[in-house]
């Protein structure tokens, strides 16, 4: 007996197993996240003072990342959409620039980092730059592991577009949902972080 | 040789995909690194069941040195190292070691992972007649991961300062500026809770999507649902104890403060920090996994009662969908009292109102899931196997752990009652005689299905008397001791106190009851090793029960069942008027 | 989500006219916060405008104005609520000391009282 409903929605519940399995995880990541946030609204509110993001961070670079990540999700989008259409090419290429355009946000925050260690603004020296560096931080090792997996389903994981088309079209989309979410927290962690 | 061709068959599995066949499959793929549900069942609960046991070892120790505080360890005391017990006398740190490991050992690596990696993983897909889990690999880097941090929880009693010494609750800011052990129960704290999140992706989505036809939520067994919302508690509630962790890592490692106030001062003067944190942060999110972490405690022990009282009184559990509402309505309200752990820290009135009328809520549900099972008993034709007695056991022990626990969720009782031995007593009422029962009423209950024998009675019912007899002189005198003032964690039990001074007899009889319930675990031992061979072969179904999983073979083969189940009735149709038989099966079409 | 070749076109379309609405919304955002208002307006505007923002990446990117799935809808649901519940009643339980600054008798705290002022 081989395991039901891989790539068929179940009638009962309108889905298939990938995409409940992929969205119970966000929902756990909206826990984790959830659990970040919170930790930040309790210490700002109990701290005795607490800097404007702006004294630490660059609004500017902040800003070009975010309009990165956002790139990257259209992208992302496309790449499932061009599956859609059965354009495999448009897909490559798309595919392609979404890594790349993750790679970038990457490299910049690198060079924010760094910035950072060089001007002694590390973790240890106040409580914003504590939450600033955990916070941007696992949201990188997001980054990190969307690389990773899109990158496989660009590379050798791609093979399986011409094996078994509706399972790679799935797997995708479960990939997208969840670049998609890493984007969505950036999209709080921006003005959390450098505006407010 | 055989290597050769054992690896040969993997490199063919491997290329077809996946194999069909058990014996195709090389031993460390057939036992070790398996993605049978079954297989992984197996491992996750001899894995819990050997942490079960040693973490239980940890505490018969340190009633040693309750009992005669300050007397050599006899027989061991001389294996635990110089740092530990010089001269076999254990040392306070020592003492905090061990009550620190025996909570989480217990709690993280013996009952979670027995009651839902190992019932979980081999009866639920087994019941909703589901060929494997929805993810089979995601199952079993779930296991992995709840095995590597056992390993490191283990290892870190042989760094320096020996491990973990701040409780299971680790509360800051005590817990970060403790010794190295702390960072390693931190990082093996990561890997148990990755192991339960994959592990409670793959139950929703499994019974969620892999139901057999005709299989629809009102006809699932209460088990399924009790596995279903924990599995929902384990999503949602552990991330936020992800993150306490991970910052408490951050505030080890990296030196930042989300823990540590301004102004902290230890015997080595004022701490060079930022400060600024708050320590009361890490308690909520702590206890926001942790309360929820109790009813991942109890409610698959409730879906394992559930199951044994109707087999065996022979009548359907009364009032299913009364039992369904209150186990998801407790779920629901699990994630809203935790505060009520909090009540001592100056929370607010109002918040600690709304905390107090919470949690009286939230006792409702639970006396209705009980007084629904007492229900059941009535007029039925009860049969006193070995499973059944721990069932019937686990009632009135969730009982007196429960009806205990309402002074504690109220707050002015609480003011006098928080952390003492009364604590103690209640809770492990609930985990202990309660949870563990359930869980070894369990495995006397599926042993047939998963070996094709059924353990020994007679042994069966020395291990249940003798341990229902002993672990209540164990916890018993705690509401006694608890009730006069005595300190939880203490390393001398409370002897220089005078207040515990009339009290302190009943130290010794705790450890005597202690020791004696570790006696009458090694029949139970003895019993589990020795039926895999010697224990009477039975049919496939020999409780004559009526839940899909009676419908596979004994022991089921890759796949499950040799054609696919399907579910024609409710899940205990049990002595039916006019049926042939006192059971209907739920997969059989016509009733026989 | 499945569909014929023209909704997947249909889909690129509104996908388009997303981006371009996420890209506007940056850009107000930034320009927002060089205003100089109050802080706890300036949280309000922030947090709608990144409100609004996830809002359009959920529901389009994310495809959930498409899932019909009572289940899904059920489960996020849940974790909506327990979110909240995670951001709001940690921080209400604090909620008497709010403002409250105690000084605190050693030299750390003096140092903070003086930061504070």
């Amino acid at each position: 007996m081989d395991i039901p409903y891989t790539v068929a929605e179940r009638p009962d519940t309108g889905l298939n197993n990938v995409k409940l399995g992929i969205w119970l995880f966000l929902a756990s990541e909206v826990m984790l996240f959830g659990g970040l946030f919170s930790t930040y609204v309790i210490l700002r509110v109990g701290g005795v003072d607490w800097p404007l993001g702006a004294e630490y961070l660059n609004i500017p670079i902040g800003a070009f990342n975010t309009a990165v990540l956002i790139g990257s999700s259209v992208t992302m989008v496309m790449c499932f959409a061009s599956l859609k259409l059965g354009d495999f090419a448009k897909y490559k290429t798309y595919m392609g620039v979404t890594i790349l355009l993750a790679l970038t946000f990457l490299v910049v925050k690198f060079f924010e980092y760094y910035e950072k260690v060089t001007h002694d603004h590390l973790p240890s020296h106040s409580t914003f730059l504590a939450i600033y560096w955990t916070m941007t931080g696992l949201h990188g090792l997001h980054i990190v592991g969307g690389v990773i997996v899109n990158g496989y389903f660009w590379g050798p994981g791609s093979k399986l577009w011409h094996e078994k088309r509706e399972m790679f079209e799935n797997r995708i989309e479960a990939a997208g949902l969840y670049w998609h979410f890493v984007d969505l927290v950036w999209i709080f962690l921006f003005p959390v972080l450098y505006l407010l | 040789m055989e290597n050769v061709t054992t690896a040969e068959h993997v490199s063919q599995a491997a290329h077809d995909g996946h194999a069909h066949d058990e014996h195709e499959l090389s031993f460390l793929r057939a036992y070790v690194f398996s993605v049978d549900h079954k297989v992984i069942g197996i491992q996750y609960a001899i894995t819990a069941m050997f942490f079960l046991l040693f973490g239980f070892s940890l505490m018969m120790v340190m009633r040693w040195q309750l009992a005669y505080p300050g007397a050599p360890i006899p027989f061991i005391g001389n294996f635990l190292g110089q740092a530990n017990a010089p001269g076999g006398i254990m040392l306070p740190e020592f003492y905090n070691q061990l009550g620190a490991m025996h909570g989480t050992i217990m709690v993280f690596m013996g009952v979670v992972p027995l009651a839902v990696g190992g019932f979980g993983n081999y009866v639920l897909p087994l019941q909703i007649g589901a060929p494997d889990m929805a993810f089979p690999r995601l199952n079993m880097a779930s296991y992995w991961a709840f095995f590597l941090g056992g390993v490191v929880m283990f290892a870190s009693f042989f760094v320096p300062g020996g491990a973990a010494n701040s409780g299971w609750t680790s509360y800051a800011p005590l817990s970060v500026i403790a010794l190295e052990g702390q960072t390693w129960w931190l990082v093996g704290m990561i890997f148990l809770i990755t192991s339960s999140l994959l592990g409670s992706i793959n139950f929703i989505v499994t019974t969620f999507q892999l139901r057999a036809p005709g299989l629809s939520f009102t006809r699932l067994p209460f088990f399924v649902w009790a596995q279903l919302v924990t599995s929902f508690l384990l999503l949602l509630a552990f991330p936020p104890l992800e993150v306490a962790g991970i910052l408490q890592l951050m505030d080890r490692v990296a030196e930042t403060s989300f823990f540590m106030p301004s102004g902290l001062v230890t015997t080595e003067g004022p701490l060079d920090i930022s400060g600024g944190g708050s320590p009361l942060l890490w308690q909520h999110l702590f206890w926001f996994l942790a309360h929820p972490e109790v009813y991942v405690l109890i409610l698959p022990a409730m879906g394992i009662v559930a199951e044994i009282l109707a087999n065996n009184t022979r009548k359907p559990l009364w009032g299913y969908r009364v039992l369904v509402a209150s186990v998801i309505f407790l779920g629901f309200m699990s994630f809203i009292v935790w505060a009520h752990h909090m009540f001592l820290t100056g929370m607010g009135t109002t918040m600690s109102a709304f905390f107090q009328t919470t949690t009286m809520i939230i006792s409702v549900p639970s006396v209705v899931i009980l007084s629904a099972f007492f229900i059941t008993l009535y007029g039925g034709s009860i049969r006193y196997n070995v499973p059944m007695l721990f069932a019937l056991a686990f009632l009135p022990m969730f009982g007196i752990g429960g009806l205990t626990g309402l002074p504690l969720g109220l707050s002015a009782p609480d003011l006098h009652l928080h952390d003492t031995y009364y604590v103690i007593g209640h809770f492990h009422y609930v985990v202990a005689p309660g949870t563990i029962f359930a869980l070894f009423a369990g495995l006397y209950y599926w042993y047939p299905k998963a070996t094709g024998r059924v353990m020994n009675e007679a042994l069966g019912k020395i291990h249940f008397w003798g341990s229902l007899i002993s672990i209540n002189v164990v916890f018993m005198p705690m509401f006694i001791t608890g009730l006069v003032g005595v300190n939880r964690r203490l390393y001398d039990g409370g002897m220089q106190y005078a207040h515990a001074q009339e009290v302190m007899e009943w130290n010794a009889v705790m450890s005597y009851g202690a020791w004696a319930l570790g006696f009458f675990q090694i029949f139970f031992i003895i019993n589990f090793f020795w039926s895999i061979r010697n224990g009477k072969k039975v049919d496939d179904n020999p409780w004559r029960a009526t839940t899909l999983e009676w419908q596979a073979p004994s022991p089921p083969p890759h796949g499950n069942f040799t054609a696919p189940p399907e579910a024609h009735r409710g899940p205990y149709e049990y002595s039916v008027p006019g049926a042939p038989n006192d059971y209907s099966m739920q997969g059989q079409a016509t009733r026989a | 989500m499945s569909g014929s070749a023209e909704e997947t076109k249909k889909h690129i379309d509104i996908y388009m006219k997303v981006a371009g609405a996420l890209a506007v919304l940056t850009v107000v955002t930034v320009l927002a916060s060089y205003i100089d208002v109050a802080v706890p307006l300036a949280i309000i505007i922030a947090l709608i405008i990144a409100t609004a923002k996830g809002s359009l990446v959920v529901s389009y990117f994310m495809h959930l104005v498409d899932e019909k799935s009572r289940t899904l809808a059920i489960a996020l649901a849940l974790t909506v609520f327990f979110w909240l519940v995670l951001m709001l009643v940690p921080i209400m339980t604090t909620s008497d000391t709010y403002g409250v600054h105690k000084p605190l008798p050693n030299a750390n705290a003096a140092h903070a009282e003086d930061e504070a002022h």
